[in-house]
């Protein structure tokens, strides 16, 4: 069992529903909306497990700005030739870490479907996410988001944010 | 050909058009068959096949389980520093009894009977050998002429060069520098110049394809300006890239060299649709290029070292690409970054930063598993067609441009040498 950390309702509230609107947006097909959900200094990383608990620093994605996030945007929807696909998230109960004048650290299991066209639905990805999360005048934002992916034998490629 | 040229979707034999290796039969990345004779002709005899970097075993009793082909092996360093490669099949009753993908052991134990064996692959435990004393008589126990030395692991042939390991269930292969030939080997040397390496992580994906696209795609140097949109977009790819292609004296590997165009406005050279001049990206790091004194010239060296192994120098990102095949239809690729031990944080930083670019998710490698994806399905359901691989003519030879695809008529001559044989 986790220790629990002190959080009050409004604030777990509020970290529910980022993690909620973060996979609405990341299902929805409309890539733009997923940058807002980072400060513009942030952190995103897509980590094999492997890597994550070997210490080994290489990520599969590696962005540490709100602009590169951007610049992925664009090359999914202007330059990565792929298949096109669904993607489905299904997002566990944030397990608080720490929490402190205005930063969370808290986590979440995921699970991804990916569906082609005119084939069936399959788990894509697994895993958890490790974030830290802080207020902002615009609501609670990503500070970063590193997301450790159990799922380490890639159905052939990803190109939709995680 | 849009129609079978005899009667048959499916046809019962490989048959090639002509001579040549310009048209490549479909069935040739369909056929169960055919890729259990690759296995044996080009993965288990007369080559050289990659398992790994010294760098992923620095200490004694380290090891790694990979693959050679389809056959599971451990790479390990043993007690004298050696390096080893042993076939992952227990000598008893055949099971793959290495379960960790690494780790660190005095020596390897099957857990279904406790055989056990040096990190050397032979056996040297095997209970109730001598069998089980019961009121005085001994019961059981192996036969009186069982010779442990007869029953060890499969042991592989080793060859390290430059910190790289490879391995060959055929003792009697040719040395490794040969299987290179002195062109290749150039280029192996130019990256692994005997510099420590240091190990970045690793990136995994399965390819619902045949293994032959993967190195098919690393000699096709007709579509990175096209495919990879990104390249072109942000000027990294451009037309006027001073570009080399050279090929092994069997052409089966290669290298394609080439070096980024410096001169003139890159919206004139580039002569390609997807050049945006004013596309910017909003955060430049991601080509924060720096020259380093070892490239000798070339911004991008990308060899293909048959059938096992992609070498990546893409500027400041380095890799191994190693090929998986699963069945004629699917192969994993494992993709191995590294560094320089005497790399100062900000490069190091900067590999890491550009291996945005590759890797199953990257800018410009995710498509590459796609269109092999797409290529597959196609073959699938035509099996009695081929591929058109023409550009620059239907003959083989290095060149000093890219629009060619000389390459892989080369490797597919020495495919039907070997598998006509």
């Amino acid at each position: 069992m986790s220790t629990p950390v002190a959080i009050d309702f409004e604030t777990y509230h509020a970290l529910v529903q980022l993690y909620a609107d973060y996979a609405y947006a990341v299902d929805s097909g409309d890539w733009s909306l997923w940058p807002d959900f980072f400060v513009d200094d942030c952190s995103y990383r897509l980590v094999p497990r492997e890597n994550h608990e070997r210490g080994f620093p290489l990520a599969t994605l590696a962005f540490e700005s709100k602009g590169m996030l951007r610049d992925r945007v664009y090359g999914i929807k202007e330059t990565l030739f792929h298949d096109p696909y669904y993607q489905r998230h299904v997002v566990g109960a944030p397990l608080v870490r720490a929490a402190s004048d205005g930063r969370i650290e808290s986590e979440a299991n995921y699970a991804v479907f990916r569906t082609k066209l005119n084939e069936l639905s399959t788990v894509f990805n697994v895993g958890r996410y490790i974030d830290v999360v802080v207020r902002t005048a615009e609501g609670l934002k990503f500070k970063s988001r590193t997301v450790v992916y159990d799922s380490e034998m890639i159905p052939n490629s990803i190109i939709y944010p995680i | 050909m849009n129609r079978p040229p005899s009667a048959s979707v499916f046809p019962g034999q490989l048959a090639w058009e002509n001579a040549g290796t310009s048209r490549i039969p479909f069935m040739s990345y369909t056929s169960d068959a055919l890729h259990k004779l690759e296995l044996e002709r080009f993965f288990y005899r007369d080559h050289w096949c990659y398992v790994g970097l010294e760098a992923e075993i620095p200490s004694p009793g380290d090891f790694k389980r990979t693959v050679v082909g389809e056959r599971s092996v451990i790479l390990v360093r043993d007690m004298d520093g050696q390096v080893n490669v042993v076939e992952n099949v227990c000598a008893h009753r055949g099971m793959s009894f290495c379960r960790e993908r690494h780790g660190n052991r005095k020596d390897f134990t099957c857990p279904y009977h406790q055989w056990n064996y040096s990190l050397k692959g032979d056996l040297q435990g095997v209970p109730f050998r001598r069998g089980v004393k019961q009121g005085g008589v001994v019961q059981g126990g192996m036969p009186a002429d069982f010779k442990p030395a007869d029953n060890g692991l499969t042991k592989l042939k080793a060859a390290v060069r430059g910190g790289v390991v490879f391995a060959s269930f055929d003792h009697d292969v040719e040395p490794l520098e040969d299987f290179l030939g002195a062109k290749v080997l150039a280029y192996f040397d130019r990256l692994f110049d005997g510099r420590a390496l240091k190990l970045l992580g690793y990136n995994r994906q399965r390819i619902p394809g045949n293994w032959k696209l993967m190195q098919e795609n690393i000699k096709d140097p007709y579509h990175p300006g096209l495919l990879h949109t990104w390249f072109v977009t942000f000027g990294l790819w451009r037309a006027d890239n001073k570009s080399q292609l050279v090929m092994d004296d069997h052409h089966r590997h290669a290298a394609m060299i080439s070096t980024r165009g410096q001169t003139g406005q890159a919206d004139e050279v580039t002569q390609v649709a997807s050049f945006k001049a004013d596309m910017k990206l909003e955060d430049p790091r991601f080509l924060d290029i720096v020259a380093e004194p070892w490239w000798g010239g070339p911004t991008a060296v990308m060899t293909t070292v048959f059938p096992s192994v992609i070498f990546q120098q893409q500027v400041n990102s380095v890799s191994t690409r190693h090929i998986q095949p699963d069945g004629h239809g699917a192969f994993d690729f494992v993709w191995t970054h590294f560094g320089f031990a005497d790399d100062s944080d900000e490069m190091i930083q900067r590999r890491l930063r550009q291996a945005n670019l590759f890797g199953p998710a990257g800018f410009v490698s995710a498509d590459d598993g796609e269109v092999i994806e797409l290529s597959q399905q196609g073959f699938e359901q035509k099996p009695f067609h081929r591929t058109l691989a023409e550009l620059g003519g239907t003959g083989v030879g290095d060149t000093d441009h890219m629009v060619t695809e000389t390459l892989i008529r080369g490797m597919y001559e020495y495919w039907r040498k070997v598998m006509e044989a």
